[in-house]
């Protein structure tokens, strides 16, 4: 059963991949209409322009990952009237993924964003093939010369969101609805109890790994569970928010989003804050600086100093103490003057992670393995 | 075991459980009747897709409903072209179906990715409602989890009770003997398709409007297999699909529940349980009174000429 399962899956990835080959050549179509019609002004203006790529794994109006992305090139395009946008959604990770970005070279594009963690093996290869070609990829952690990596580190900014959980939860209990218990998410988690801690000792946050980042039924189920018992504010981290934040404004209780801003309209009232990425900047300058000849691949990981990671406006149920209280601790951040993973630190099996004295590098986040005293979940 | 603890996992159970229940009775009829359907993912997906579209587009979630069942029906009518008046492979069609599902209703649903509804309204019954551990236990849902066992009913007053449920059940044991006694196999295989259509429109339905309040790409995510096993779980009857639908829905309220408390087992183990589950019901079950299974099943009735 489970592995006719596996098996019709991947048929169903070939014919959705026949579907779109002719989207692309549609879009290919579509390109050089471009290019005939509108593309001569321009060049008679003599100004610069540039083609950006990018693809994504999901679809692009899914309020949390891949629209916070889409969204940054969107901004970009608006700071840079010269720049053209390819983008392309639904890409699975492999060689469909090659075969667009080469498509996409083909089609004049010299900027391109493989905007998904799986999308990096493919992106190496292709920027090997195409060395005039700019790539940049976020959160990886391996390096070419025309492939820079990006990202930011957020476990502060969910440190910061659990001290708003921490000052407007009524029951003092949280639950976390998570894809995966990977290294990256399980420090986030860890964090948001910390920072909640920090305001309030009686705190609990319980986590409920879905195994996948996209069964939206199966999170509203895991939602109701977690309301069940007795939990009054849910976060989240899987693709997209918005099951589970509606889920708790549709039980009255606060949400904490992730990825994106606009995940607070499902929410409006029970919506504490989000830690969301704003690309935009960021993409502007990635593009003015191919545009210029100054690009060089580097690894950006950004903080909360970084335009590119915001906590989201908070909701009106979040009292006005907890919102001094969080932006005074952001500047202790920006000053290097507070660690979030402070020692002494127990995980929840009660061995000791962290000596008193020392502080867990955010660095290191990806060793991660184990959840703070406090949380209830199995981190393995 | 607290009270607000099992009210969770029953609730949890009675909500995961309800759209595997239309699926597998969608399923159940079709095999009833000879006839194989691995296209119900498919159907379901777009069943979910055309619920939501038509609920974000008038606002009505009785007509999203509506909406959702005609859609799976209509969609399910190209099987039954398919695989009665082109005698095609049934195996290979459904498949077929499904993956044209997957890829229609991501087609259709792409451009109401992240629009809100509000969900199927709870429906409170006066005085059992309030009841303390019955009224959170069992009433407090959305009117198609209520009309879960009223539809398992009727298909099983239908499949037994009837004379076209007869006819159903000997054309899905041997369609010549039934053509021979006067009865039109192809018409009433169509007939059962529609109905089969229509319930996995509703399941899908309850996915998107009831449980994830949106629209994602195969949202589904292999229910529509799940209640092809659990048609042979309940041995093609419609009242051992409720027990069935109950006790995986229940699986997986249970792992997600034992993850919120803490339990100290893998996440990933747990995860498995419903799969487990279906693995040993088949291990024990499929020796034993292989009767049920309907005579003809999977096989394309060729006429009589």
């Amino acid at each position: 059963m489970e592995s006719a399962k596996i098996e019709n899956e991947r048929k169903g990835k070939n014919m959705k991949n026949k579907a779109r080959l002719i989207l692309r050549a549609l879009a290919v179509l579509t390109g050089a209409a471009f290019v005939l019609g509108a593309g001569f002004p321009a060049v008679a203006q003599g100004q610069e322009k540039l083609k950006v790529g990018i693809i994504h794994i999901g679809s692009v109006h899914d309020a949390g990952y891949n629209q916070a992305h889409s969204e940054g090139v969107q901004a970009m395009k608006k700071n840079l009237p010269n720049v053209e946008v390819i983008q392309v959604e639904n890409v699975p990770e492999g060689a469909d993924a090659e075969r667009v970005m080469e498509n996409m070279i083909k089609q004049g594009a010299k900027l391109i964003i493989p905007a998904s963690f799986g999308y990096l093996d493919p992106a190496l290869k292709v920027a090997k093939k195409y060395p005039e070609v700019k790539f940049v990829h976020p959160g990886g952690y391996k390096l070419a010369p025309n492939l820079g990596t990006y990202w930011a580190s957020t476990p502060e900014a969910f440190y910061l969101a659990g001290i708003a959980a921490g000052k407007t939860t009524k029951t003092n209990k949280a639950g976390y609805v998570v894809a995966l218990p990977i290294s990256f998410f399980l420090a986030n988690v860890n964090a948001f109890h910390l920072g909640a801690r920090s305001v309030n000792p009686k705190f609990e946050t319980r986590v409920v790994f879905m195994g996948t980042f996209l069964d939206a039924p199966k999170e509203a189920i895991a939602a109701g569970a977690l309301l069940d018992m007795g939990v009054d504010v849910l976060g989240v981290i899987v693709d997209s928010p918005i099951t589970v934040v509606q889920a708790a404004e549709k039980r009255g209780a606060y949400s904490v989003g992730y990825h994106y801003l606009g995940a607070q309209k499902f929410a409006p009232k029970g919506w504490i804050s989000g830690i969301a990425f704003t690309w935009g900047e960021l993409y502007t300058r990635f593009a003015k600086s191919v545009m210029d000849g100054t690009w060089k691949s580097e690894g950006l990981f950004g903080n909360l100093t970084s335009d590119y990671l915001t906590i989201a406006p908070f909701g009106p149920a979040v009292p006005a103490d907890a919102v001094k209280l969080v932006n005074d601790t952001k500047k202790e951040f920006i000053a290097a003057k507070k660690n979030v993973f402070q020692g002494p630190l127990k995980d929840n099996k009660g061995v000791e992670r962290v000596k008193a004295g020392e502080a867990f590098p955010l660095q290191a986040i990806g060793k991660m393995d184990w959840l703070v005293e406090g949380v209830i979940g199995q981190p393995k | 075991m607290s009270e607000i603890l099992l009210i969770s996992i029953l609730s949890g159970a009675i909500l995961s459980g309800t759209p595997l229940l239309y699926a597998t009775l969608s399923e159940m009829i079709g095999e009833r009747a000879g006839i194989v359907n691995l296209g119900l993912e498919g159907i379901m997906l777009v069943g979910a897709v055309a619920g939501f579209v038509t609920t974000v587009k008038t606002g009505n979630h009785a007509l999203g409903v509506v909406a959702a069942a005609l859609a799976g029906a209509l969609f399910n009518m190209i099987f039954a072209f398919l695989v009665l008046s082109r005698k095609a492979n049934q195996l290979a069609s459904g498949l077929a179906l499904m993956f044209c599902g997957v890829g229609l209703s991501a087609l259709l649903g792409a451009p109401f990715i992240g629009s809100r509804i509000e969900g199927l309204g709870t429906i409170r019954i006066p005085l059992l409602s309030d009841t303390r551990f019955l009224g959170r236990a069992f009433f407090h849902y959305d009117i198609l989890v209520y009309l879960t066992i009223p539809t398992a009913v009727v298909v099983w007053w239908f499949l037994f009770k009837t004379r076209w449920g007869l006819s159903l059940r000997a054309i899905g044991e041997n369609p010549t003997a039934a053509y021979a006694a006067g009865r039109n196999p192809h018409l009433l295989q169509y007939q059962v398709l529609f109905i089969a259509g229509l319930l996995g429109g509703i399941a899908g339905a309850h996915l998107s409007l009831a449980l994830a309040h949106t629209w994602a790409e195969w949202m589904t995510a292999g229910r529509g297999f799940f209640a092809v096993a659990l048609v042979i779980f309940a041995k093609w009857h419609p009242l051992r699909a409720i027990a069935g639908a109950l006790l995986f829905g229940g699986a997986i309220s249970l792992q997600l529940q034992m993850q919120a408390q803490g339990v100290p087992v893998s996440s990933f183990l747990l995860d498995m349980l419903p799969y487990v589950l279906s693995l040993v019901v088949l291990m024990i079950w499929s020796g034993a009174r292989r009767s049920a299974v309907p005579g003809s099943l999977g096989r394309v009735f060729q006429g009589t000429e």
